[in-house]
């Protein structure tokens, strides 16, 4: 025997018997950790770190410039009791999220109830439905309704076909709002997807049955395919919800980054940013942030506890 | 043997007005579909259209999408050097930081997926929960201290703060999508490559990785329209004009010259959807069976 198939042999042996606890803890748990090494430096570095910097600095006046100064609730106590535009935005963010989550839900249920029916050409459809959701979020597509909806718009333009001579919907204050909630339903397109492929996981035999039973289609609507449904209503919601309270680049670009006219599309992201990057009140805007984080908190612990109520789950 | 007759007659009537009934229900579904196809898709004609006409013609067309007597494409030229910097350095920008930002997420996510889904580690569960949490975060949470971090890191009017979290994961989604497909992978491969002595590390690479394309393309690619479509963290980070995007340089046109020059305005506004118009051309099923399994929101 040489040297090294001794020293080899003995490596097995004490690989199999005597190897320390520790390198085999070593060896089951540190390829898990290596390959989230990426993940936990952007966990810790851009994430937690951050979220607890912001909260400490939502307790501060900050300019950037300068050290953040301690300023206690002071943030807190202006934005719930003197301050407009905080009020305006959280509004106008409300208002576009109560109308336009619904409208835009509405239309993905009805299109992909009228598509499941068996309609020929669905993946034509389907596509043709789902470009605007691709393409809704470019500066091209803000830019552009901005001109539709201008006094001498596209709208306009197909109005006066009629004889109606319409508004300028962008800077008048009672409509601004409303042409961004339907560039919103405009996008149905990706919850429709997704309805559509809730219809096709529903079990046909249920339907079969339903339908020896014979119960009208109204019933099977109401009986069936809605309460099997219900789970990616649910999901599609709050989606939806969470992406309208996040939402920022029309109201910038149709606004000029101001939320006019008369703060009526003054999102509440937009007026963060203001309040942060052209203000440079970061310890403002940071408790801005916090109250958002909250809402949507409270809003989705809300939703997971109705959902008790009206979202059936297979048992 | 007559109401037997009798019966059928009944019965075939029965199915011919049935059948009647829904030819007819055919035909209007597929007007009303066609209908609002027409209706949704018009402004993406109007845009091309205008961006096709003389300047004077734009806003006395009508609601016309049909080209005028003659093409024009003087607008292209026009908006490509509307701005002091060309498009075609925005552009290359746009590319730089979008492709750069496709390698990043896709290895970085891939790395963590397929520690998730299939190494077993202490925390495993706790890591993968703290995982989905940061997907309900609202950005705007993490906003202000990451800024002060990249301004003292000198990052501020560079491509790093834009591209660096890609490559750390910060887009916890991908994450979740990937580990869903590597659930469906067998397990049995792996176990088998096991057994041959292979490494976590092979696995990963010569197993999973080339079972996944699927996966992996479509995180790909919707990466590179998000980040192409972004507009937020170009505005906060990048103030030179020579280092601007795409999206911000569109913006900038109608700041300056967008009130004049429509035309170039919308020449630019088509050429920034072409390259995600052709992901939709080339891979529209791939996209759209991503959503439908994960519920991507958009």
């Amino acid at each position: 025997m040489t040297a090294q198939s001794i020293s080899a042999s003995a490596r097995i042996k004490g690989g199999a018997v005597g190897s320390s606890i520790w390198s085999r803890a070593w060896e089951n748990h540190a390829p898990g950790y290596l390959f989230l090494l990426p993940w936990f430096i952007g966990f810790f570095g851009l994430t937690i770190g951050p979220i607890i910097t912001s909260l400490y600095l939502s307790f501060t006046h900050f300019d950037l410039l300068t050290a953040p100064r301690w300023a206690g609730l002071d943030n807190y106590i202006r934005m719930f009791t003197n301050d407009r535009n905080f009020v305006a935005s959280m509004r106008v963010t409300m208002f576009f999220v109560i109308f336009s989550v619904p409208l835009k839900l509405a239309f993905a249920l009805g299109v992909a109830l009228l598509l499941n029916r068996g309609m020929r050409g669905l993946p034509l459809y389907r596509a043709l439905f789902y470009l605007p959701s691709l393409l809704g979020a470019s500066v091209a597509i803000a830019i552009l309704w901005r001109q539709i909806f201008a006094g001498d718009g596209l709208v306009n333009q197909f109005l006066a076909l009629f004889g109606i001579v319409g508004p300028s919907w962008i800077s008048n204050p009672n409509y601004s709002l409303w042409t961004l909630i339907v560039l919103s339903i405009w996008q149905f397109g990706s919850p429709m997807i997704i309805f559509l492929a809730g219809l096709r996981s529903i079990p046909q035999d249920m339907y079969e049955a339903a339908s020896l039973e014979g119960a009208s289609k109204w019933r099977v609507f109401w009986k069936i395919t809605l309460p099997m449904l219900t789970p990616v209503v649910f999901f599609n919601a709050i989606i939806q919800t969470i992406e309208g309270f996040k939402s920022f680049t029309p109201a910038f670009i149709i606004s000029g980054g101001t939320g006019s006219p008369i703060n009526s599309t003054l999102f509440y992201t937009l007026y963060l940013y203001n309040e942060a990057f052209s203000f440079f009140r970061m310890g403002y805007a940071s408790a801005l942030a916090w109250v958002l984080l909250a809402i949507v908190a409270v809003f989705t612990a809300f939703s997971f506890f109705t959902s008790k109520f009206w979202v059936h789950y297979d048992d | 043997m007559t109401t037997d007759v009798q019966r059928l007659t009944v019965v075939t009537e029965d199915d011919a007005s049935r059948r009647l009934r829904r030819r007819v229900f055919s035909v209007v579904a597929h007007l009303l579909l066609i209908g609002a196809s027409i209706l949704m898709l018009y402004p993406l004609l109007w845009l091309l259209a205008s961006s096709f006409r003389p300047e004077n013609e734009i806003f006395t067309s009508g609601i016309s999408v049909l080209p005028s007597t003659s093409w024009d494409l003087d607008s292209y030229p026009r908006g490509w050097n509307g701005l002091q910097v060309g498009f075609g350095t925005f552009f290359a920008n746009s590319f730089v930081i979008s492709i750069l930002s496709v390698i990043g997420n896709v290895a970085a996510c891939s790395l963590a997926a397929f520690a998730f889904a299939r190494l077993e580690f202490r925390g495993r569960k706790f890591w993968f929960a703290m995982m989905l949490m940061t997907l309900m975060l609202p950005y705007q949470v993490t906003l202000i201290p990451q800024y002060v971090l990249f301004l003292n890191l000198g990052w501020v009017n560079t491509f790093l703060p834009l591209i660096v979290p890609k490559f750390l994961a910060a887009d916890a989604f991908f994450i979740f999508l990937m580990v869903q497909f590597f659930r469906g992978i067998p397990k049995e491969l792996d176990e088998a490559a096991r057994m041959d002595g292979a490494g976590p590390w092979r696995i990963y690479w010569k197993i999973m990785l080339p079972l996944s394309t699927p996966v992996l393309a479509t995180a790909a690619i919707f990466t590179f329209i998000w980040t192409w479509d972004d507009f937020f963290g170009p505005l906060i980070y990048l103030s030179e004009l020579r280092d601007y995007t795409v999206m911000l340089g569109l913006r900038t046109f109608t700041d300056s010259t967008g009130q004049s020059d429509y035309g170039g305005l919308f020449a630019m506004s088509v050429l920034s959807l072409v390259p995600i118009f052709l992901f939709f051309l080339f891979f529209q099923r791939l996209l759209i069976e991503g959503i439908a399994t994960t519920g991507m929101k958009r």
